[in-house]
């Protein structure tokens, strides 16, 4: 020892090492998106589980309890999920915005582990409103892949943050309400129907046929739940099987709802 | 200069430039105690430090992913992850304008507190230790309390070997003088 330190001395500053709080490990790797933490949000189909890292929001899911979700996420992600008792205030406030129907609130989003493909159909789910619904086949044409329906339908069943991703709003091309990768179909209406849409009449439509609406006083048709469409009155209305027919009959695609790739790809 | 690195660091840093996501858990566990023992000793409180320890943590992070894997299997692991610590300490400082002198311990300023009366002596050593300038307080710190060496400091201060030595020596000076005083004031109080 160069330093002509008293054995004391040295004892004593050695003694000064303490051990880091235990949760400290944990909460760093929560920071740089290596391990997640999680809490548990009401919703209206019950209690789900919401996990979130320094990278954005990692999961919603309606497990039924603690371990199964940790297992699921575990196997999913290869990270380790920790409970806590409330979403940080900030998140918590956003998302309720945000599934209050206010979709330019800024939700950062960890979606490592998917495909460009997975992530543009995702994006894409973003931008339908609160209260309305578009086809498979319109996202397909949206994200430029108008073929790919199938596709589409894969990539919103694989959609680790349902509800903040509202891939609820995505319904069959036949304008039946179809799969819901959070608890099934049963769980999708419920939701269509707290937002709005009312999942019984669009089913009756798209059984009389019905895939449009026109309005006789704009000439221009829309997606039955798109906004525009709504305001049209009971009188001026116009039903449409296809956008063949409406354009046949001289109408044009609404620019909101963009109708057009729901017969391209149905 | 020699390669001080201890086999745990080497093969940490092999590690880690192979596979960071896999490995950083490792580095946090490894380095987690030090970093907040010299935080803690360093600067302020226990909630500042851990908050300023994870904050290195995730600064390292950040430049270890943008790092080619051949400068990360060089890595001084140790003396790297303390100059983080370190700037992201002075960086919190000047933002909060906390000046950590003001945590100064005076002898003479608090008879009644008088810190061996606490019969604490992990207590009476981080009281005296606060006591010091920052300078000396944190080259003390490094030395004797995380066990770095000269080389090891000089690259993690930023400062020539000498003026480390120097403030180190100049520490543990003012550390005997401010013990002696505590021990003094200690006999006086006792009644006769």
């Amino acid at each position: 020892m160069n330093d002509m330190i008293d054995p004391a001395t040295e004892a004593g500053l050695a003694g000064l090492r303490e051990a880091a709080p235990p949760d400290l490990a944990h909460a760093t790797l929560v920071a740089v998106g290596l391990a997640d933490d999680y809490a548990v949000i009401e919703s209206p189909i019950g209690p789900l589980r919401v996990a979130w890292n320094g990278r954005g929001v990692s999961a919603v899911e309606g497990a039924s309890d603690d371990s199964a979700f940790e297992t699921r996420f575990h196997a999913r992600t290869g990270r380790s999920a920790r409970r806590r008792e409330a979403l940080p205030a900030e998140l918590a406030r956003k998302i309720g915005r945000r599934l209050a129907g206010d979709r330019h609130v800024r939700i950062d989003l960890d979606l490592r582990g998917s495909t460009p493909f997975e992530q543009a159909v995702w994006m894409k789910a973003i931008e339908i409103p609160r209260g309305e619904v578009r086809p498979y086949g319109w996202i397909a044409t949206e994200i430029g892949r108008p073929k790919a329906v199938r596709a589409v339908g894969t990539a919103l069943g694989h959609n680790p943050v349902p509800l903040i991703v509202p891939c609820h709003r995505v319904v069959r091309s036949d304008g039946t309400i179809g799969q819901y990768s959070l608890g099934g179909p049963e769980n999708k209406r419920t939701i269509l129907s707290d937002e709005g849409a009312d999942p019984d009449e669009l089913e009756s439509l798209a059984r009389a046929g019905v895939r449009f609406f026109g309005s006789d006083t704009t000439h221009i048709y829309c997606m039955p739940t798109c906004r525009d469409a709504r305001r049209v009155t009971e009188r001026h209305l116009v039903h449409f099987p296809s956008a063949k027919a409406a354009s046949a009959a001289g109408y044009r695609p609404c620019r909101h709802c963009r109708p057009v790739g729901a017969t391209a790809a149905a | 200069m020699m390669d001080e690195r201890s086999p745990a660091d080497v093969q940490l840093a092999a590690h880690l430039a192979t596979d960071l996501d896999g490995s950083f858990e490792a580095l946090v566990l490894a380095h987690q105690d030090r970093l907040f023992t010299i935080a803690l000793r360093t600067g302020g409180d226990r909630h500042d430090a851990e908050e300023l320890v994870q904050d290195a943590f995730v600064r390292a992070y950040r430049a270890l992913a943008a790092w080619p894997s051949e400068r990360i299997r060089e890595l001084r692991i140790r003396g790297w992850l303390t100059t983080i610590l370190l700037n992201a300490g002075r960086n919190r400082a000047r933002v909060k304008r906390v000046p950590t002198a003001e945590l100064a311990f005076d002898p003479g300023a608090e008879p009644a507190a008088d810190p061996l009366a606490r019969r604490d002596e992990r207590e009476t050593w981080a009281r005296l230790l606060a006591g010091l300038s920052p300078a000396q307080r944190t080259a003390v710190v490094l030395r004797h309390v995380d066990g770095m060496s000269y080389a090891e400091i000089a690259m993690a201060v930023g400062r020539p070997e000498g003026t480390v030595k120097a403030h180190v020596h100049r520490g543990l000076a003012a550390l005997r003088t401010a013990l002696l005083a505590a021990e003094r004031l200690e006999r006086e109080e006792i009644p006769a």
